[in-house]
């Protein structure tokens, strides 16, 4: 699937006018954006498994948690390869159900109470798609996505059609958690156990709400002005809202849900500036947003699991006691920033510009001095985390243990790889997103 | 007014009632009844193929999954139910305002309806609907009950056998 068909056609040769790729794949299309949420699906629940041998205790949980998350993927690449509203909807329901699962998979009363806000949520988002999609089947008579793009370009400002498209949308910003949807959340990432909260900032959300958002704004509804202006406002108000918010937060993990809100803003941000940089910047940003989160969630695990708290003004100094997991952690943090050489850097570069050239500098500055606060608390869970004097609770720490260091320094490679390698990859994967003649 | 246009009223109406029941088993119930209601709709409307599956999936299948989840919980204590139905009320507030979004394209009426036209569907069969049209759906699906049966499973039928332990 990660491979395009001339690929397999060079290289496997099974039987004399055999190919696999057609074999299997006939019924679906695979473009260069599918293949980008493949590969992010893999790698994510690689890590999250890895994670879950070491943080999940009870091997009756660790099953369970097993099973729910391989439906929970199939709900994933099924939503990637689909090319119909209708099956969509399906394939992100099974995400959604199988996500309430595994939040409240330790039971207790935070992780259903994590879970049923998600569940509240998720289905008022589902009330909005379905609507949506009853409006656009009435519109367009089918709910393939050319039969809906082809109606929406027929129709053209149909009050009916408008109606269909901001409920859609607005489904789609609940499962994204973007702001004034972001509510769920916070609590939903903070109480599910580390290596579900790994699956859920790393992919679930990313999928369900910002591909299928990025899906249908380029694929069915490329001809809506509308919805440009209205993504251009969630997304900056997203990244301000959850920086600002992650400043003043204790919790380990719900600081990093609130830099999640941020840094689907800047997806979102680039997503509004149209084809071209904006958008090669945002599909850019959404894969290296499912690696260093997951990073930065795989690293909060192996704290909460070796301290026994997420409380960050209970650390201190970890970083002698926990080397790897420091440094890896410095290195996610300024992906995330946006510091070179690492891949966040590029995309958000890409965003900015991309932004900055649709003719929209203010939403582009007001990025960037954002990206400064990102790097401000950031720095802050640093310094009380890992650097400073060790705390005196943290005298007898340990190394977490290969389970968990595995998967944060495989994510922690990818991020540096892939700054590295940023230009090439642009070349090989996203060059039918970049201008002719493009600096890159 | 057509037979249809009163069933619908009908549906309208059972569903609001079934909504606010305080017993989740009765609301289970009220929504097999209610599915019953949406297929003569479907039948009235010339969609038996959509009729037969709500019967089967939403009136059967779904309504079974949902007494033998709620046979896995447990009563609320008197003192919590008591509380729970003061705030009964309070709960539904917003749909009040969902109901009048869901209502204003129906009131707006016919005029957003005007050029748009589809030629009626070619007659198919089951087969072709089911593993032509929709197959990836119908994969979907049965991944999703699959989904929802294991969960129930897993987070209520555990609870359950731990609670008779102990």
């Amino acid at each position: 699937v990660l491979f395009p068909s001339p690929f397999w056609s060079g290289h496997v040769a099974i039987h004399p006018g055999f190919d696999p790729y057609t074999f299997f794949l006939s019924d679906f299309p695979v473009d260069d954006l599918a293949r980008v949420m493949f590969l992010a699906t893999g790698l994510v629940g690689l890590c999250a498994t890895m994670v879950a041998r070491s943080t999940l205790s009870d091997s009756d949980i660790r099953f369970r948690f097993a099973n729910v998350m391989l439906l929970s993927l199939a709900g994933l690449n099924g939503l990637v390869l689909v090319r119909d509203l209708m099956g969509l909807y399906v394939f992100l329901e099974i995400v959604s159900v199988s996500s309430f699962v595994l939040i409240a998979l330790e039971r207790g009363r935070a992780a259903f109470e994590g879970a049923f806000k998600y569940f509240v949520l998720s289905a008022v988002a589902t009330s909005m798609i379905l609507a949506g999609l009853g409006l656009l089947f009435i519109v367009a008579g089918n709910t393939s996505f050319d039969a809906v793009k082809a109606a929406m370009g027929a129709t053209g400002a149909n009050p009916l059609a408008t109606a269909a498209l901001v409920l859609f949308v607005a489904g789609l910003a609940v499962k994204a958690g973007l702001v004034p949807f972001h509510g769920w959340l916070p609590d939903a990432y903070s109480s599910a156990p580390p290596a579900v909260s790994v699956l859920l900032a790393g992919i679930i959300t990313k999928a369900t709400g910002v591909y299928t958002l990025i899906r249908l704004v380029n694929d069915v509804f490329p001809k809506a002005p509308h919805v440009h202006m209205i993504l251009l406002v969630v997304g900056l108000a997203s990244i301000l809202v959850g920086a600002l918010a992650a400043l003043g937060q204790r919790d380990l993990k719900r600081m990093l849900a609130y830099s999640s809100i941020s840094q689907v803003g800047y997806i979102v941000l680039g997503l509004a500036a149209g084809p071209g940089l904006g958008l090669a910047g945002a599909i850019f940003h959404l894969f290296n947003h499912a690696v260093f989160k997951s990073l930065l969630f795989v690293n909060s695990a192996a704290v909460e699991k070796q301290s026994g708290t997420r409380d960050m003004d209970a650390l201190g100094g970890i970083s002698s006691r926990m080397p790897v997991t420091g440094t890896t952690s410095v290195m996610a943090l300024l992906s995330t920033a946006g510091i070179p050489p690492f891949s966040g850097f590029w995309s958000k570069l890409l965003i900015i510009i991309g932004v900055w050239k649709a003719g929209h500098p203010g939403f582009a500055s007001a990025a960037v001095l954002a990206s400064v606060v990102t790097l401000a608390y950031f720095l802050s869970m640093q310094r009380r985390v890992f650097f400073g004097k060790l705390a005196p609770s943290c005298e007898g720490l340990k190394e977490a243990d290969g389970w968990n260091l595995a998967p944060a320094l495989l994510l922690a490679a990818v991020t540096l790889g892939l700054g590295l390698c940023a230009p090439w990859l642009y070349q090989t994967f996203l060059a039918f997103l970049l201008p002719t003649g493009s600096f890159l | 007014v057509t037979l249809a246009t009163l069933i619908l009223l009908g549906l309208i109406v059972f569903t609001a009632l079934w909504t606010v029941q305080t017993t989740l088993l009765r609301a289970a119930i009220g929504l097999a009844f209610v599915s019953v209601v949406l297929t003569l709709l479907m039948f009235e409307m010339g969609a038996p193929l959509a009729a037969v599956f709500e019967l089967s999936v939403c009136a059967g299948l779904i309504t079974v999954i949902f007494v033998s989840t709620i046979s896995l919980t447990k009563r609320q204590k008197p003192v919590e139910a008591a509380a729970s139905l003061r705030s009964h009320a309070r709960r539904f507030r917003p749909a009040v305002i969902f109901a009048a979004a869901a209502a204003l394209p129906l009131l707006l009426g016919k005029p957003l309806l005007d050029g748009i036209s589809h030629p009626p569907p070619a007659l198919e069969t089951v087969r072709e609907v089911l593993w032509g049209a929709r197959r990836m759906d119908l994969l979907g699906q049965l991944v999703m009950i699959f989904v929802g049966v294991f969960g129930v499973v897993i987070l209520f039928r555990e609870e359950k056998k731990k609670e008779a332990g102990r």
